[in-house]
């Protein structure tokens, strides 16, 4: 039966997505629930609890509450919190029984914003999504209201105005630790792309702040580093006309990886320049996602699983490296369009395991392996999106595939 | 590297004395923070303690992740399993179904049947109106060789009702048989920690030839049918007093409720009461297994000789607090709530032997400490009172300037200290040993550091852990 597990873990829920992908933006999460969603969320899915504040808090929701639908009392906490807090933004996140109401978060979110004059908006989450679902949205949901247009600027040999991207520049959209660990990963990735030429604008959101966020439209081009970050590319380029490509810089794909943002770019300008001139319609047709292309197609040696864009910039690299044919098992619900031929969605632990009978390389978090078959080579690569914080040792300490 | 956010914030509402509480609630409800602290027991925790038993949860996945993890970090993977709740099923109605056949999938894929499944239900059965007897029922005819602990992860019901930890700590007593007694077996009932050996009410027992059963001590189901031949059911821990009465009922025992207290009154009147309700309870009171009285057998402790023994435990106990004392002096302490379930009792103990007791970390009062809050109010009204899950405590200072010995991982990890008595729930403390327990680790704390990040954050203490 799909629905049951018998001996792994669920990945992070929309809910604690939401959380994470907030985590340091200064706003205010506010998951509507009993107990339970914040203990989760701080002790299994937030690295940064410990030592970084922020303000994410639940409702405490109670039964005779829900059962009278006293949203009064909701608004009132929230409101009375955010007075002595001053947030940036306020963000409602719902959990099971507010989707079983069928509370109406979108219409809370403006009250408290009327009411408190501080942005408030709602994800709409129930717990029974995956993280990339619930921090995908959450980033959207910040895309849409704090990213301000490119001001114009006066030619100073001129008297024309033009509004303009600042060259070889981009956004990391889609990084969280649930995907991409502690804050040296995200520092690293950022290193690799400016030995490359590439200076990042904005890190949606490790190690960055709403005001750099709001500056993403600067840009020339928006980097989906997993599929968290989709959504908000997909709104960046519609209000801005941002092109964007998808994927990791990881390992010898990196190089793949920047000639396509070096060919995005060039094509963006040739398209705005003809745009100029023949008024037709300018930026990419389709996103640019280069892990997808030149992949092997002989039998798959080698199995990844995991988060659809980092696992498949991954077997892009092993690809290059190993000359060996790679497939992913992606078991988490941002996949459209993310996926090679041979990779597979898989939900719920029954169909993983059935994938997984005749896979003989295995790179997957350590509690994958009581379900891969004994003969297999397992390589281990943890997911904090999965395991949790029970490798996070040594995870900092880089112990985990560093070979490629 | 410490980030903070908010700039100055006004503590008023999370932090208040005790001159100026109010009882039993000291701070308005609002918002809930959760700090890094993870030594409490949740129900999973809790749940392993039965042998051969294995834990499986039916919810959402945002509920699910932190059982299961829970299971994960304390290296119990293997006893637990579960079954996901998804949207359709809330739409379709079919929450019976999806729980009967999702536990019986689960089931037909152990290779090895457990003796005992745990089935842990949720809000959404509640308030779904799911027919968890015929869940049952079903699960029984398919199953007969297995038996079916009714368990709940409902915390929406919690501020209005039992809890689920209370519920669970009767339920884990639910497949006990009735079997005839033993007259020289007392059961300890509820608690997640096994008593010290030195607590008074091991040493009370053992000196009358007595054993105290404990579900910590379990390793199989026939120890765990053992504890059904208690004579007399003791509970010691507050969550466990439901359950332990509700035992008692069904097994037509006597039952006492004998919570751990820091107030030699209290201390010494649940004795005489244990003490009197053991000789009540024992067809030959006066004869131990050898046909010899009953005599003081260990450390000057009989049941005739109880107000020799209270003088020779006080005089024990204050010699403890003047040499902690000694060692610590003027040092500020901070406790909390976590450390004991009588947090109050525990500073009103200090204070009066010239501790310095600036802050205690809690959200409510137990009823249970109406007296020692009174005692407070009138004799340190300026008490610090410190809430744990205001939102303003996510944000208030928690570095202190000078060194701050804590009692517990709360008051740890919010004065910022590393000298702290690392542990929860009251452990094994019991009695006048307790009160000495306490005192000699507050001595340690005091003298020897601790990594508190490290230690904190762990969930369960004194349970296995893989972080």
């Amino acid at each position: 039966m799909r629905q049951s597990y018998r001996i792994i873990p669920v990945y992070t829920a929309d809910v604690s997505g939401v959380c994470s992908a907030l985590y340091e933006l200064g706003g205010m999460v506010v998951m509507h629930d009993p107990s339970g969603c914040n203990s989760t969320y701080n002790t299994h899915d937030e690295i940064r609890w410990y030592e970084q504040d922020s303000l994410i808090y639940i409702s405490g929701l109670t039964e005779i509450d829900a059962v009278m639908g006293n949203d009064a009392k909701f608004i009132r906490d929230i409101e009375e919190t955010a007075k002595e807090l001053h947030p940036k933004f306020i963000a409602l996140a719902g959990s099971p029984i507010p989707f079983m109401n069928g509370t109406d978060f979108p219409a809370l979110a403006q009250v408290i914003e009327t009411e408190t004059g501080i942005p408030a908006f709602a994800i709409p989450t129930n717990g029974m999504h995956d993280y990339t679902y619930g921090a995908g949205l959450a980033f959207a949901k910040i895309a849409e209201r704090f990213v301000q247009p490119l001001k114009e600027t006066k030619n100073a040999d001129a008297d024309v105005t033009s509004i303009t991207t600042i060259p070889h520049t981009l956004n990391l959209l889609g990084v969280t630790p649930l995907d991409f660990g502690p804050q040296q990963n995200a520092d690293c990735m950022k290193q690799n792309l400016a030995k490359h030429g590439w200076q990042v604008i904005s890190t949606w959101a490790m190690g960055d702040s709403l005001e750099n966020l709001s500056h993403a439209a600067e840009a020339e081009v928006n980097l989906v580093v997993s599929s968290v970050g989709l959504e908000t590319a997909k709104i960046l380029k519609e209000k801005f006309g941002t092109p964007y490509v998808i994927g990791t810089p990881v390992g010898d794909f990196t190089e793949d990886l920047v000639m396509v943002l070096e060919q995005v770019t060039k094509n963006t300008d040739k398209k705005k320049k003809s745009s100029e001139e023949e008024s037709a319609p300018d930026g990419q047709d389709k996103p640019e996602i280069p892990y997808l292309q030149n992949r092997l197609s002989e039998p798959q040696e080698i199995t990844l699983i995991g988060e659809a864009v980092t696992m498949g910039s991954l077997a892009a690299a092993i690809e290059k490296k190993y000359h060996k044919a790679v497939r992913v098992i992606c078991p988490l619900e941002t996949n459209a369009g993310l996926l090679a031929l041979n990779d597979r969605v898989a939900k719920g632990e029954e169909e993983v395991q059935e994938l997984l009978k005749d896979a003989r390389i295995i790179i997957a978090d350590p509690l994958y392996r009581p379900i891969c078959p004994k003969s297999s080579s397992f390589y281990e690569l943890p997911h904090i999106a999965f395991s949790g914080r029970i490798f996070l040792r040594d995870i900092k300490e880089g112990k985990y595939l560093s070979e490629i | 590297m410490l980030k903070r956010v908010g700039g100055e914030i006004n503590p008023e509402g999370a932090v208040t004395t005790i001159g100026e509480a109010e009882f039993p609630v000291p701070f308005p409800p609002g918002l809930e923070f959760n700090s890094p602290v993870h030594g409490n027991w949740n129900i999973v925790h809790t749940g392993m303690l039965m042998p051969e038993a294995i834990q499986i949860y039916v919810c959402a996945d945002n509920c699910m992740r932190g059982v299961v993890l829970t299971a994960a970090e304390m290296n119990a993977a293997d006893r637990f399993s579960f079954v996901i709740v998804e949207e359709e099923n809330l739409l379709n109605g079919n929450l019976e179904d999806v729980t009967i056949e999702g536990v019986t999938d689960v089931l037909n894929k152990t290779e090895k049947k457990p003796k005992v499944v745990l089935l842990f239900t949720v809000c959404l059965h509640h308030f779904l109106g799911c027919d968890l007897d015929r869940v049952y029922e079903e699960l029984e005819n398919r199953f007969p060789e297995i038996i079916f602990v009714r368990c709940f992860m409902d915390p929406i019901m919690q501020k209005h009702g039992l809890t689920p930890d209370q519920k669970l700590r009767k339920a884990l007593y639910d497949p006990l048989e009735k079997r005839s007694s033993d007259e020289k077996v007392v059961t300890l009932v509820g608690d997640d920690f096994a008593l010290d050996e030195t607590c008074d009410i091991k040493r009370l027992l053992r000196s009358g030839g007595y054993t105290l059963k404990e579900l910590t001590a379990c390793t199989n189901w026939e120890e765990y049918q053992e504890l059904g031949s208690g004579k007399m059911l003791i509970s010691c821990y507050p969550p466990a007093k439901y359950g332990a009465e509700m035992l008692a009922e069904r097994l037509q025992r006597t039952h006492l409720y004998l919570p751990g207290s820091f107030d030699y009154e209290e201390i010494k009147e649940e004795i005489r009461t244990f003490a009197e309700a053991v000789k009540n309870s024992v067809s030959n009171v006066e004869k131990n297994d050898k046909g010899a009285i009953l005599r003081n057998t260990e450390n000057s402790m009989s049941f005739e000789d109880l107000e020799v023994f209270f003088q020779q435990e006080i005089v024990l106990c204050e010699d403890a607090l003047k040499h902690a004392k000694s060692i610590i002096g003027d040092t500020p302490v901070a406790l909390d709530y976590l450390y004991h379930p009588r947090p109050l009792g525990l500073a009103k103990l200090l204070l009066t032997h010239d501790f310095n007791v600036t802050t205690i970390y809690l959200d409510s009062i137990s009823a249970e400490e109406k007296e020692a809050f009174d005692w407070l109010k009138v004799n340190c009204p300026n008490l610090e009172l410190r809430a744990t899950i205001h939102p303003k405590m996510r944000v208030l200072p928690r570095e202190n300037e000078g060194k701050i010995l804590a009692i517990g991982q709360k008051a740890a990890w919010f004065t910022g200290s590393r000298n702290f008595v690392n542990m929860v729930q009251g452990g094994g403390l019991w009695g006048f040993d307790g009160i000495r327990r306490t005192a000699e680790m507050m001595t340690e704390a005091f003298l020897e550091e601790k990594d508190t990040e490290d230690l904190v954050v762990r969930k369960g203490w004194g349970c296995e852990s893989c972080i």
